[in-house]
C-alpha cells in the first residue's frame, strides 16, 4: 500500500488512528470527518491528478520479441480516453514487471521442448508520475513461430484511483481471469491447429525427402553415398525429429484440459483418441466451455482441407517475418468474446469506487434478505444466481448511473467518508490469489477489431480521482504470482524524479520520497494463498517492509460511517445536509460491528424492543457455504470472514510480523498447481445481457427518482397516491397524453411493491377498458383518456371498478382515492425535501422502503401476532395483540398499518408459495370510501 | 334513471375482501356445481368442464369430451358405504351426449350418446340410485348407465326442469305444463323401473322457468309471466299462488314514478330458492320473499339489480345473495322493519367523470314498505363487483367463500380477506417449522 497516501490525503488519518487505537470505533461512526483543506477553499474535486487520461480504461500490451513492449489496444477504443497518456511508456512499465516464470524450451534432461503451462500473474502497479494505477494481468500465449513458443501479453486495468484498483482487486482479478481464460482457450485451439498443420507439412516434407532419397539410392549404385545423399538423409532425420517434437507439443497442449477436470463445466478430453484423429476431433475436445461450442464447427470447418506444404530445411528464424496478431493467435471467435468480456469489465468498474463498493455491499446485503428483498428490489437483481462469478459480474450493474452520480454530487464530506471506507475494505478483502495453469503461446496484435461503441462515456472520472502524486515510480502494489521472486524495492533509480504538481499535497509528497524511483512490490502473494490466514499474514508484512507503512495505517482502519439504523435520524440529518446523508447511508459500513441492518432476515430472531433487528456485520463477499457458520463467533481467525473483521485486522497490522508472513508465503509457494475454483471460470460465461438490462434499469431508477421528486413537489396529494400504491390499491394514471402519463407512471413506479419475483406490477400505457383481472395483475396503470365512444367504455369500466382503484387524473390534476392520515408517506415523500438528484431521491425512497420491509417482516414472522399463544385464547385477543404491535411496537399510525399489513400479506404469499406453482394472483381490497383531491 | 339501491364503497358487513380470478373457460360459464367441501366444477358454453379447488383456486382438472355447450350438470356421488366415496359428475351437452366424469382422477368414466335431443336437465335420485335425464323425453338410468326406461316423446321443446318429489315421483316442467311422473319397479327385474305419467298440471299461463322443492310436502314453480304457484307435493294440488308481483296496487308503497313495465321479462320468475319458511324468488330485476305460512310476499326489493336477477341463494345467516345480468352480485339481509336505519351512503365518484348516475335517493326504495304489509325488508349489505358481464350463477362455500361464474368467461372466488390472511399466517408458520433449519442458514 505504498502509494496509498495519494488518496488518503482527504481523510483525517491521524485522528482516526488515535481514536481507533484507544477506544472502540463506535462513536466515530457517526461523525463526518472534516475536509482538511476546506480552509484553503480547495475543491477536492478539482483535477488534482496528474493523470493524463480522462477515465479508466483497459490496455492490452505485448512484449514483442521484435520491438519490445508495445500497446496493442485499449478499451474503450477512444483516443479521448487515454488522452495524452503515454501508452507506449506505460506498456513498457507494466511489461517490465513480468512475474511469470515462463520457461519454455528444452529443459535439461528432456529430449523435447516442453510447454510450460504458466499461470497468469496478477500485479498492481502504480505510476505516480503518470497518475496511473493499474491492475496488470500477465498472461502468455503460445505461438509456434515465437521464441520459446510463447508470447507474453498483459491486460491492464488502468485507473487514476489507486484505491479503486486495490479494493476491487479481487473482482478485477476474477474478471480478468475469465477474460484471460477465454483468450487462452482460443489460443490453445489455434495453437493445436497450427501444430497439426505443421505436422502435416512435416509429414509431407518427410515423404518428399524420403522419395528423393530413394530415387537417389536407386540412381546411385556405386556403393557409397554422395554428399548430396548424406545431406538429404540428415534433412530427413531432422524432419523426423521435428515431427516427434511437434507431436509431443501437440500432446502437451491437448493434455491441458486434464488439468482442469476439476471444473464441473469443463469438457473432458481424451488425448489418445485425439492424437490419432484429425483436427476436428481435437477442436471439440479442446472446448472449454459452452462459449466455444456453438461456433466451433463452423470455425474449424476449413481445417481438414488443409494442403500440406513443403517445409524448407532451414525455416526462417528471423525478425523479418511478421508475427501473428493477437486475433490470429487465438482465433477470431474467442478474441471477440474476450473483447466483449473486457468491455464488460470496463463498464463494470466504471465510476467511482465509492459507488462500486456501495453497490456491492448493498447488493450482497440484499441477497441475504431472501424473504423480503423481492418487494422493492430490482427484478433483474433477484433473478441473478448466487454463485460468485455471477455476483461479481453484477457489481457493475449500476456503474453507468453511478458515474454520473459521482460527477454530479460533489460535497466533500461524503467522499471523505467514502474514502475511509474504501481503505478499510481493501484490507477486508481476502484477496483470493488465483492461479491459472495455462499453456501459453504467443499472440500478435491486431488492429482490426471493431469495438463496441461506448455509450454514456464518463469523462469525469479523472476529476474525481484526485489522487495522483509525487514520485515517478512504478509501485507494485500487489502481485499474485507464485513464482514471483518476492522482490521488494527493486531500485530503478534511473527514472527521473518530478515533484508533485499539487501544492496541497506536500504532505503526500514528502511521504513518498522514500518510494520514488523505485519499483515497490507492495505485496506479493503466491497464487495458492486462497487461505485467508495466509493472506492476512503475508499482506501486511509486505507493507511493513516499507518505511512508510504508517501512511497506510489509516487505510487499514475502519473509518466510521453513518449507520442508517434509524430512519428517523436519517431523516433529520437529511434535512440539514441531505445529500451527504443519503450518500453516506449508502455506504453502510459492512465492516462495522455495530452496523444495524435494517433489513432483517429469517436468520435473525426479531427481538429488539425498538423493532429494529440487530445483526452482526455480514461479509459482503460470497463465501463458501461451509464457512458461513463462522460468522457467529465473531472475531474468528479462521474462515474468510475473518478477513472482514476490523479489530482483528487492526491488530494484525499493528503487530504484523514479517516472519509469520514469510513463512506463510513460503508455504503457499510450495503448493503446486492447485486450481482455484474461481480462477478459471473464464470463458464459460459470455458477457451476459443481463448486465445491459441492469444498466438500463439503473438509468430507469434515476429517471424514476427524478420524476418522483417532481411529482411530490408538484402534487399536494402525492401522499394519498403513494399510500394507495403501498397498500396495494391499484393506482390508475388517467390522461390524454401518453408521454405525461408514462412519466407519472415511471415516477410512481418506485413506490410499487412487487408481488413476486416477477416484473413490477406496472403497466405504463393501456387504451382498452380495464377489467378486474388487470387490477389483480397491475398495481399501477397508465390509462388513456379518449373522447371517442371507446373512451366512454374505458371510463365506465373505471367507475364500475372504482372500489378497487385510485385514480390520478393527469389532465385535470385530481386524485380520487381513500384518505391517508398516516405519517410514513410524509417521510417518504416530503415535498419540501432538499434532495435534488433523482438518483439520490431514489436511494432515499429505497432506504425508507427497506425499513418498511423490515417492519413488515417483523410483523409477518412474529408467531404470536397471528396465532393464539394458548388454546384458550380467542381470536379477538390475537387481533388486539396484533394491532397493539402495529401501533406501539412498530409505531404505525392509522393507514400506515394497512401498508404494513399489505406488505406482510405479500411476504406471506411469497413465502408459502410452492416453488412449482406460481403465486395465484390475489386481489385484496377494502371497502373504504374514496375522496376527491384537487390541487 | 335507475332506482337500484346502491351501497357505496363502505361496506362494513361485506366479508369478501379478497378475490381470486379463475381463468380457463373460453366462453360463457353457466354452471357451477359443488363436488365436496372444497371442490367444485364449472361448465359452460365452451363444452369444457373444469374442476377447481375452492380454497386455493387451483385448477384441478380440465375435462374435455363435449363438443358443444354444456346444458346441464349434476353431481353424482356414490352413496355406497362399502367402497370409498366416489365423486362423479354428470354433464349433458348440446352434442346430445351425457358424460360421467370421475372427479378424483379427472377421467371420463362413461359416455352416453343415444339421445334424440339435447338433455336439458339432469336429476339424480340418490334414494333409488338412478338418475334422470330430461330432454324431449324423460329417461331413467342406473349407475352403470343402463337405460332403464323412458317416456314417450313429450314435446320438442323438452323438459326444462326436473324436481324430485316424495313417493318416487318427479315433477317435470314441460313448457307451461307441469307433468308428474312416477317411477314404479318393473316386474321382471329388481333393477328395472318403469316410468308412468301420473298427472299434468296446466295452471301456469306461460312457460315454467323455475321449479324448486321446498320440503317433503311442498314444491314451488315460477313461470315466465311472474306466476308463483305453491304445490302440495303429495297430491299435486295448488296450495297458493302469487301472480301479481308487478302489480303496484298490491304494494301501494311503491313510489309512483317507478313504473314497472309489464313486459314478461320484467316479471319472469328466473329462479327460486327456499328455506323452511319462505320462498325467495328472483323476479325480473327484483327479489321477493314469499312466506309460505302467511301466503304472501313479506319483503321485496323490486329493483334489486340493474337487470334480471339470474340466481338467488339463501345463506344460513339470514342473508340472501343474488346475481344478475348486470354483472354484480349483491348480498342482502332480511331484517325487521323497525331496524330501518337511515344512514347516508357515501357518494360515488360517478359525477366526477361526467357519466354517472344521480341516484342518491335510491336507497330509500327499500324502506318504502307499508307498515301493515311486510314486516321485513331486504337490506343491501354488500355488493361484489368484478365481472364485466352477466353473472350466471354462484356457489356459496360457506367459510371458503363464494364462487361466481359469468358470461365474461371468468370465475371469481370471493374470499374473506381476514380469514385468508390468518390461514396464510398459519401456513407460513407451519412451513417455517418444517424447514426452519433451512431458513436459519443465514
Amino acid at each position: 500500500m505504498i502509494s496509498a497516501p495519494d488518496v488518503v490525503a482527504f481523510t483525517r488519518e491521524e485522528e482516526l488512528e488515535d481514536e481507533l487505537c484507544s477506544e472502540p470505533p463506535l462513536p466515530e461512526e457517526y461523525s463526518v470527518p472534516l475536509f482538511p483543506f476546506a480552509s484553503h477553499g480547495a475543491n477536492p474535486w478539482a483535477k488534482v491528478a496528474s493523470s493524463k487520461f480522462t477515465r479508466d480504461f483497459i490496455l492490452i500490451s505485448e512484449f514483442s520479441e521484435q520491438v519490445g513492449p508495445q500497446p496493442l489496444l485499449t478499451i474503450p477504443d477512444d483516443a479521448k480516453v487515454s488522452g495524452t497518456f503515454d501508452l507506449n511508456y506505460f506498456s513498457l512499465r507494466i511489461m517490465s514487471v513480468d512475474y511469470q516464470a515462463s520457461f519454455v524450451g528444452h529443459p535439461p534432461g528432456s529430449a523435447y521442448p516442453k510447454l510450460n503451462f504458466v499461470e497468469d500473474s496478477k500485479v498492481v502497479l502504480g505510476d505516480s508520475k503518470e497518475g496511473a494505477f493499474a491492475y496488470v494481468h500477465h498472461l502468455t500465449l503460445y505461438d509456434l513461430e515465437a521464441r520459446g513458443f510463447v508470447r507474453p501479453f498483459c491486460m491492464a486495468y488502468i485507473s487514476a484511483d489507486e484505491h479503486k484498483i486495490m479494493q476491487q482487486f479481487q473482482e478485477l482479478s476474477a474478471e480478468f481471469s475469465k477474460a484471460s481464460e477465454c483468450l487462452k482457450t482460443g489460443n490453445r485451439k489455434a495453437f493445436a491447429n497450427e501444430l497439426e498443420k505443421k505436422l502435416k507439412d512435416l509429414d509431407y516434407t518427410r515423404t518428399v525427402l524420403h522419395n528423393e532419397t530413394e530415387i537417389q539410392k536407386k540412381a546411385n549404385d556405386k556403393g557409397y553415398y554422395t554428399t548430396q545423399a548424406i545431406e538429404k538423409a540428415n534433412e530427413l532425420a531432422s524432419v523426423e525429429k521435428s515431427i516427434i517434437e511437434h507431436q509431443d507439443l501437440l500432446k502437451q497442449i491437448r493434455s491441458y484440459p486434464y488439468r482442469k477436470l476439476k471444473r464441473s463445466d469443463f469438457h473432458p478430453y481424451e488425448p489418445e483418441r485425439a492424437l490419432d484423429q484429425d483436427n476436428t476431433g481435437c477442436d471439440q475436445d479442446l472446448t472449454t466451455s459452452d462459449l466455444a461450442e456453438p461456433s466451433e464447427t463452423q470455425l474449424y470447418a476449413h481445417v481438414p482441407s488443409y494442403t500440406p506444404k513443403l517445409i524448407k530445411a532451414k525455416s526462417a528464424k528471423c525478425f523479418d517475418k511478421k508475427l501473428k496478431t493477437l486475433e490470429e493467435l487465438c482465433d477470431i471467435y474467442f478474441f471477440t468474446q474476450t473483447l466483449d468480456q473486457l468491455h464488460q469489465i470496463e463498464r463494470t468498474f466504471r465510476g467511482d469506487v465509492c459507488y462500486l463498493l456501495t453497490d456491492q455491499i448493498s447488493r450482497a446485503l440484499l441477497k441475504q434478505q431472501s424473504v423480503t428483498n423481492f418487494l422493492f428490489e430490482d427484478v433483474s437483481f433477484l433473478h441473478e444466481k448466487p454463485p460468485e462469478k455471477q455476483y461479481r459480474g453484477c457489481q457493475g450493474l449500476s456503474q453507468d448511473a453511478v458515474d454520473r452520480k459521482c460527477s454530479e454530487e460533489s460535497p466533500a464530506p461524503k467522499v471523505v467518508i467514502s474514502l475511509g471506507s474504501y481503505k478499510s475494505s481493501v484490507e477486508c478483502v481476502p484477496i483470493k490469489m488465483e492461479q491459472e495453469i495455462e499453456d501459453s503461446q504467443e499472440p500478435k496484435m491486431t488492429e482490426s477489431i471493431t469495438f463496441e461503441h461506448q455509450e454514456n462515456l464518463d469523462y469525469l472520472d479523472a476529476d474525481i480521482k484526485g489522487s495522483i502524486s509525487s514520485g515517478e515510480s512504478i509501485e507494485v502494489l500487489g502481485t499474485e504470482k507464485s513464482a514471483s521472486g518476492l522482490t521488494k524495492s527493486e531500485s530503478q533509480a534511473s527514472l527521473p524524479v518530478s515533484p508533485s504538481p499539487q501544492p496541497g499535497r506536500s504532505k503526500v509528497g514528502s511521504r513518498r520520497t522514500v518510494s520514488e524511483d523505485s519499483i515497490e512490490v507492495l505485496s506479493t502473494c503466491p497464487s495458492e494463498s486462497l487461505i485467508p490466514e495466509d493472506f492476512k499474514a503475508s499482506y501486511p508484512s509486505a507493507i511493513n517492509e516499507e518505511p512508510y507503512v504508517d501512511d497506510e495505517e489509516g487505510g487499514l482502519r475502519f473509518t466510521p460511517k453513518l449507520n442508517p439504523d434509524n430512519a428517523d435520524e436519517q431523516e433529520d440529518i437529511s434535512k440539514q445536509e441531505n445529500l451527504v446523508q443519503v450518500d453516506s447511508a449508502c455506504c453502510i459500513g459492512k465492516e462495522s460491528p455495530n452496523f444495524l441492518e435494517p433489513l432483517p432476515d429469517l436468520g435473525q430472531k426479531p427481538c429488539d424492543e425498538d423493532g429494529v433487528v440487530r445483526i452482526p456485520p455480514q461479509p459482503y463477499r460470497q463465501v463458501e457455504p461451509g464457512l458461513r457458520g463462522s460468522f457467529g463467533s465473531f472475531p474468528s481467525h479462521d474462515g474468510i470472514s475473518g478477513g472482514l473483521l476490523p479489530y482483528e485486522l487492526d491488530s494484525r497490522y499493528l503487530t504484523g510480523s514479517r516472519e509469520v508472513s514469510k513463512s506463510s508465503l513460503d508455504e503457499c509457494s510450495d503448493s503446486t498447481s492447485y486450481i482455484s475454483s474461481a480462477a478459471s471460470t473464464c470463458s464459460d460465461r459470455t458477457p451476459s445481457p443481463a448486465h445491459l438490462a441492469c444498466q438500463a434499469s439503473e438509468r430507469h431508477k434515476k429517471k424514476a427518482g427524478q420524476n418522483a421528486l417532481r411529482f411530490i413537489r408538484q402534487y399536494p396529494f402525492a401522499h394519498p397516491a403513494i399510500y394507495s400504491l403501498l397498500s396495494g390499491r391499484t393506482l390508475i394514471v388517467l390522461g390524454e397524453e401518453e408521454a405525461i402519463v408514462k412519466k407519472l407512471v415511471t415516477a410512481l413506479s418506485i413506490f410499487v411493491p412487487n408481488c413476486g419475483i416477477y416484473a413490477k406490477p406496472v403497466k405504463h400505457w393501456v387504451t382498452s377498458p380495464l377489467h378486474v383481472v388487470d387490477f389483480q395483475k397491475w398495481k399501477l396503470i397508465g390509462l388513456q383518456r379518449m373522447v371517442s365512444p371507446a373512451g366512454v367504455n374505458v371510463l365506465h369500466a373505471l367507475s364500475r371498478y372504482s372500489r378497487y382503484v385510485s385514480i390520478l387524473d393527469a389532465d385535470s390534476k385530481t386524485l380520487r382515492c381513500p384518505l391517508y392520515k398516516g405519517t410514513l408517506v410524509s417521510r417518504l415523500a416530503d415535498h419540501r425535501t432538499q434532495i435534488k438528484r433523482g438518483s439520490t431521491y431514489y436511494m432515499h425512497v429505497q432506504s425508507i422502503l427497506t425499513q418498511l420491509c423490515s417492519k413488515a417482516f417483523l410483523f409477518t414472522f412474529c408467531h404470536h401476532l397471528h396465532l393464539p399463544i394458548s388454546e384458550r385464547e380467542t381470536e379477538e385477543s390475537v387481533v388486539n395483540r396484533r394491532m397493539n404491535f402495529l401501533k406501539l411496537q412498530l409505531g404505525l399510525a392509522n393507514e400506515d398499518i394497512k401498508i404494513v399489513q399489505y406488505l406482510a400479506e405479500l411476504l406471506k404469499l411469497q413465502y408459502i408459495q410452492e416453488p412449482s406453482q406460481g403465486v395465484n394472483p390475489l386481489l385484496r381490497f377494502d371497502y373504504v370510501p374514496s375522496f376527491l383531491y384537487k390541487i | 334513471k335507475s332506482s337500484v339501491q346502491t351501497i357505496g364503497e363502505e361496506q362494513i358487513q361485506n366479508p369478501y375482501t379478497e378475490l381470486l380470478v379463475l381463468k380457463g373457460h373460453q366462453d360463457i360459464v353457466r354452471f357451477l356445481v359443488q363436488i365436496d367441501d372444497c371442490r367444485f366444477a364449472s361448465a359452460g358454453d365452451d363444452g369444457i368442464v373444469f374442476l377447481w379447488n375452492a380454497q386455493t383456486g387451483e385448477k384441478l382438472f380440465e375435462l374435455h369430451g363435449h363438443t358443444h355447450k354444456i346444458t346441464a350438470i349434476a353431481p353424482f356421488s356414490s352413496s355406497d358405504a362399502s367402497e370409498e366415496k366416489k365423486h362423479l359428475i354428470l354433464t349433458a351437452s348440446a352434442d346430445r351426449t351425457v358424460i360421467v366424469w370421475d372427479c378424483t382422477s379427472g377421467r371420463q368414466v362413461q359416455k352416453v350418446s343415444c339421445f334424440h335431443s339435447t338433455v336439458k336437465c339432469l336429476t339424480v335420485l340418490q334414494r333409488l340410485d338412478v338418475w334422470l335425464s330430461g330432454g324431449s323425453d324423460l329417461c331413467v338410468w342406473n349407475r352403470k348407465l343402463d337405460l332403464l326406461c323412458k317416456t314417450s316423446h313429450l314435446t320438442d321443446a323438452g323438459i326444462s326442469a326436473l324436481v324430485e318429489l316424495p313417493k318416487n315421483c318427479v315433477a317435470a316442467a314441460v313448457g307451461r305444463e307441469l307433468i308428474i311422473f312416477r317411477l314404479v319397479a318393473s316386474n321382471e327385474g329388481s333393477e328395472g323401473w318403469n316410468v308412468l305419467e301420473v298427472k299434468r298440471l296446466v295452471d301456469h299461463q306461460d312457460n315454467i322457468l323455475s321449479l324448486v322443492s321446498v320440503n317433503d310436502l311442498t314444491f314451488v314453480t315460477g313461470s315466465h309471466v311472474g306466476e308463483l304457484i305453491v304445490w302440495d307435493a303429495l297430491d299435486w294440488t295448488k296450495q297458493a299462488s302469487e301472480c301479481n308481483f308487478w302489480d303496484s296496487s298490491v304494494h301501494p308503497d311503491v313510489q309512483p314514478e317507478i313504473k314497472l313495465s309489464e313486459s314478461p321479462n320484467e316479471t319472469s320468475v328466473q329462479h327460486l330458492t327456499s328455506d323452511e319458511e319462505c320462498v325467495f324468488a328472483a323476479v325480473g330485476k327484483g327479489i321477493y320473499v314469499y312466506n309460505l305460512q302467511m301466503k304472501r310476499v313479506i319483503a321485496c326489493q323490486r329493483t334489486a339489480h340493474d337487470s334480471s336477477v339470474l340466481h338467488i341463494e339463501r345463506l344460513p345467516n339470514r342473508q340472501l345473495i343474488s346475481c344478475s345480468e348486470d354483472g354484480s352480485v349483491r348480498i342482502w339481509e332480511l331484517r325487521e322493519k323497525q331496524q330501518l336505519p337511515a344512514e347516508p351512503v357515501p357518494t360515488g365518484f360517478f359525477n366526477m367523470w361526467g357519466f354517472g348516475r344521480a341516484n342518491k335517493q335510491a336507497n330509500q326504495a327499500a324502506k318504502k314498505m307499508q307498515e301493515n304489509t311486510p314486516v321485513y325488508f331486504l337490506e343491501l349489505v354488500g355488493d361484489l363487483i368484478g365481472h364485466s358481464s352477466a353473472v350466471q350463477m354462484f356457489l356459496y362455500f360457506g367459510e371458503l367463500g363464494l364462487a361466481t361464474c359469468s358470461a365474461d368467461h371468468l370465475i371469481i372466488l370471493w374470499k374473506d380477506g381476514e380469514r385468508e390472511s390468518r390461514l396464510r399466517s398459519l401456513t407460513l408458520f407451519q412451513k417455517l417449522a418444517q424447514n426452519g433449519d433451512v431458513q436459519l442458514k443465514f
